[in-house]
């Protein structure tokens, strides 16, 4: 019993992270069709800038939230910035270009953002400096941490506010408008490259998030952490319904619950002949088999094809 | 009327979308060799009922018998194997394909060569291309854009492209041959070539179902006229009757006319 | 000549560029061997690249088809020569019999896969496949516990050569009083393959299925009104796609004599995939010219940027590998900006886009 409440806190932890970056994701591809490989980048990147940030004000005796305060500050300013950048100088030109065209760019973003990551960080593995003291509470025999209640608060708040975002302020409603249907969008006088521009600015702001709470949740930050976690996230999207802001968020919850538990029982389910390095292949097990049955995802509208 | 005589029988077909009834239990039956309208006004269900018979839609109750098959739904590709082809009212063609390649596609249906086939270029597939070809400059000859052929359709006039999709349909074989609104879109000379061309395509042994906004057009060549009207079928009759029927007077000028 | 499009046959009328081409394509393996045999190895990967990039055309370009986990079926191949050609298991059946096997199973994975996604929206499928290709990966990289079946991330070595009787292509011999090393060896056998796959293409875009495949790519509803199993049609090119990839990964079990988890990874698929959309999708020499310059793009910078940067610096400010890596992304972003078609598409899709982007 206990395990499965272990697993559970843990997934949920996890998941919220997920979701996080997913909307970055959901958010792009609602709007421009467009699968923002480089989105798992943008999040490694935050977790760098607030480690970078941390890090040299560890030393200058201010209280450790208010380091982590503007450790987290610094970092969604920064991929807030290269989300938009990368819009604007990488994604914009190539708006009316063949489908993958895109795609193969975002891919080489990928690959240059990581690669300046390893320049500028290096290749090994950076702690992240022991500035939260950490408190353990206990709960019918599972154990969490208040780094963990901190994220899961955390990204429910920020959740809430994105959900009010969108359905409530005029930016949030072009932004639905452009996702239906861009033309009509236009004609209704939105300006489309300010909400495209958007939703990359808002999407890396909710990466940087995500990725500083790995960061402080895991300890360490690597130059390749972006890569399985956004593939996940993505993954994430698509489970929900890709385009699909809610779905994202439910997405991303679903399967850090669902990993949680995998890697808890697989071994009891397989007789040991599985281990927990199966981890990794319950996300895209769970999205096979969930695409067979609901082909635009759990929450995602069912498109047929129009004549 | 006898069996044999029957080509298609719609019945009770229902389809909404959402809470939106496009077709209430409609109802019809058409007969080999005829040409047969379907008019109403804009969004009565006429389209619904064309991408329900062609297998585009999956309709929620009711069903169609073609030529004495129960006709599978949801499945396109099945609808032109047993012999029902269509065009489509705002015109798909395969526009970076040429016309010919689009009439060549839909000869698809009716040859067989596979990959094997196509690798090794024995003779047996050699013979089907070239077959393939002949049969599609026949088509495009007898719809009157033979001199197109090698030209990206989406370069043709609007007028042909009507014309190319009518032969990529054609080039199925098909037994009924169902049309979105051909003359959406045409002037009057053009409308009167298309006129003749769905005569002959009649009279060359194909049946017809015609959708059609031209009212002149749908009473010239139909023998029979089904009017839908909010996705009921109001009225069916020779074309003489259906004009004079109240209902459909109402349909149209939307019950103005007391 | 407007709008007009006529088939010319991709020789007819060159023959003198034909015998040119034949002749460089002999001359390679002597020429990079005066540098060492390692350049020989590149070309040989080169070409191998070709092989595999052409595979994967058919699904992407001419099929229209995302599909981000190709190398899985590389992989499979791989392993499949792995496991029964070599010490681990004991077994070691000849070439001949494994390959076709080899293909056979990728076939097998690629319909298993492709039945059940093929009717959703395309970026799924991309998301599937990438899936399914980390999912190989990771079983690789476990399956050497309880049971050892791939031994994990060591990966599986002694793997036998291509061996046609006596004539084994890992060792020098001599042929008609020519000396040819192991890997020029393999070299003509794999100019031997990219011919077939290239003769493939060819003769698959102008049939029947071809045919097919453009009207899918073109409008799906149309496709289907006219009679065409499209789910089926897919399932085709998909299933052919991971065919060649299966014999891909067997001619690269033979000629390493190694195989690893390492060298299957999303990044390898990632290469292949930008080879065919960078080159030219759907046009087979800009898809031959993709993978010939994105494999010795690296090895070229490999070689370069040391020096330079010794010559430049005196001394090695950055790690040279990563830098590598650098300019390769850069180079998709800069290529797909100036040239979104690709650097040698055909005809067709450069006035595609010319009017789209009007």
């Amino acid at each position: 019993m206990d395990t499965l409440l272990q697993q559970l806190i843990n997934g949920l932890t996890l998941g919220a992270v997920y979701a996080l970056v997913a909307l970055g994701y959901t958010m792009v591809y609602g709007i421009i069709g467009l699968i923002n490989f480089a989105h798992g980048e943008v999040v490694m990147i935050g977790t760098m800038v607030a480690f970078t940030v941390i890090v040299f004000l560890a030393g200058s005796g201010m209280p450790p939230l208010v380091i982590l305060g503007i450790g987290l500050l610094v970092a969604v300013a920064a991929c807030m910035v290269l989300g938009w950048a990368l819009e604007r100088i990488a994604y914009r030109p190539l708006r009316h270009a063949p489908r993958l065209t895109p795609l193969i760019t975002a891919i080489g973003m990928s690959i240059v953002l990581q690669n300046v990551a390893m320049i500028i960080w290096g290749r090994n593995y950076i702690t992240f400096p022991p500035m939260i003291h950490k408190e353990i509470y206990e709960l019918g025999g599972a154990s969490f941490t208040n780094v963990q209640v901190a994220i899961v608060c955390l990204a429910a708040l920020v959740m809430l506010g994105l959900t009010y975002l969108v359905q409530r302020t005029r930016i949030g409603m072009a932004m639905r408008a452009t996702a239906e249907n861009q033309q009509v969008a236009l004609l209704m006088g939105v300006d489309i490259n300010r909400v495209i521009a958007m939703a990359f600015v808002i999407g890396s702001a909710l990466g940087a998030l995500a990725g500083c709470m790995v960061g402080s949740y895991y300890e360490i930050a690597h130059y390749q952490m972006g890569f399985m976690l956004g593939l996940k996230a993505f993954t994430a999207a698509v489970l929900g319904g890709i385009g699909n802001m809610a779905g994202a968020m439910a997405g991303g919850l679903l399967l850090g619950v669902i990993e949680a538990l995998g890697a808890g029982y697989i071994g009891d389910l397989t007789g040991d002949f599985l281990g927990s390095h199966y981890q990794d292949i319950f996300a895209f097990i769970v999205l096979i088999i969930v695409l067979m049955f609901r082909p635009s995802g759990l929450f995602g509208e069912r498109t047929g094809d129009r004549a | 009327m006898s069996a044999h005589q029957v080509l298609l029988e719609a019945h009770e077909v229902a389809k909404h979308f959402g809470g939106v009834k496009a077709l209430h239990d409609v109802s019809l039956t058409i007969r080999r060799g005829e040409i047969y309208g379907l008019i109403g006004p804009n969004g009565a269900g006429k389209t619904t009922f064309f991408n329900c018979l062609t297998g585009l839609y999956r309709n929620e109750s009711g069903h169609f018998v073609f030529d004495g098959v129960k006709l599978a739904a949801d499945a396109p590709h099945k609808a032109a194997e047993i012999g029902i082809a269509r065009t489509f009212q705002n015109i798909r063609l395969f526009g970076n394909m040429t016309a010919i390649e689009n009439v060549m596609v839909g000869r698809h249906l009716r040859t067989r060569a596979g990959v094997f086939g196509a690798i090794s270029r024995n003779a047996a597939t050699r013979a089907e291309e070239a077959a393939i070809a002949r049969r599609a400059e026949e088509l495009l000859h007898y719809v009157g854009i033979q001199e197109r052929a090698h030209d990206y359709a989406r370069h043709l006039s609007y007028g042909d492209q009507r014309r190319l999709e009518i032969a990529r349909a054609l080039a199925t074989e098909p037994k009924l041959l169902a049309l979105d609104e051909p003359a959406a879109g045409m002037n009057g000379t053009e409308t009167e070539a298309l006129r003749l061309l769905v005569e002959g395509i009649c009279r060359d042994g194909v049946t017809v179902l015609l959708i059609e906004h031209d009212v002149k057009l749908v009473m010239g060549l139909c023998g029979r006229v089904a009017v839908l009207d909010y996705g009921e079928k109001i009225c069916e009759d020779v074309p003489a009757v259906v004009q004079k029927d109240p209902r459909v007077i109402e349909a149209y000028l939307g019950g103005s006319v007391a | 000549m407007n709008g007009q499009r006529r088939r010319i046959p991709l020789w007819q009328g060159h023959w003198l560029g034909l015998v040119l081409l034949a002749a460089t394509l002999f001359a390679v393996p002597f020429v990079a061997a005066l540098g060492g045999q390692a350049w020989v190895r590149i070309a040989n990967f080169a070409i191998l690249y070709v092989f595999l990039a052409l595979g994967l055309n058919i699904v992407v370009g001419y099929a229209g088809l995302l599909d981000l986990g190709y190398v899985a079926f590389y992989a499979v191949g791989a392993y499949a020569y792995a496991l029964l050609a070599s010490p681990h298991f004991g077994i070691h059946l000849p070439f001949w019999v494994i390959l076709p096997f080899g293909a056979g199973l990728a076939c097998f994975f690629g319909v298993v896969l492709g039945a059940p996604t093929l009717k959703l929206r395309g970026d799924y499928l991309a998301i599937v496949t990438l899936g399914f290709g980390e999912i190989i990966r990771i079983f690789m990289n476990n399956l050497n516990a309880p049971i050892n079946i791939t031994n994990g991330a060591q990966g599986i070595t002694l793997i036998d050569p291509i061996r046609i009787g006596d004539f084994s292509f890992s060792q020098t011999s001599t042929i008609f009083g020519v000396t040819l090393s192991g890997p020029q060896k393999y070299y003509f056998l794999l100019v031997a393959l990219a011919i077939l796959v290239i003769m493939v293409n060819m003769r698959l875009q102008d049939s029947r299925i071809g045919r097919a495949w453009q009207a899918i790519r073109e409008d799906e509803v149309a496709a289907k009104a006219c009679g065409i199993n499209t789910r089926n049609i897919k399932l085709l090119a998909f299933a052919m796609g991971a065919s060649f990839g299966g014999i891909a990964g067997g001619v690269f079990a033979a000629m390493q004599g190694f195989v690893s988890p390492e060298s299957f990874s999303l990044m390898e698929s990632i290469t292949i995939l930008s080879m065919v959309v960078l080159g030219g999708m759907g046009h087979i020499p800009g898809v031959i010219l993709g993978a010939v310059l994105l494999t010795g793009l690296p090895e070229a910078l490999r070689y370069g940027i040391e020096p330079l940067q010794k010559a430049a610096f005196g001394r090695m400010i950055i790690d040279p590998e990563s830098l590598r890596m650098l300019v390769f992304g850069l180079a998709l972003v800069l290529v797909m900006r100036f040239r979104p078609a690709g650097l040698w598409p055909s005809s067709l899709r450069r006035r595609e886009l010319s009017e789209t982007t009007d």
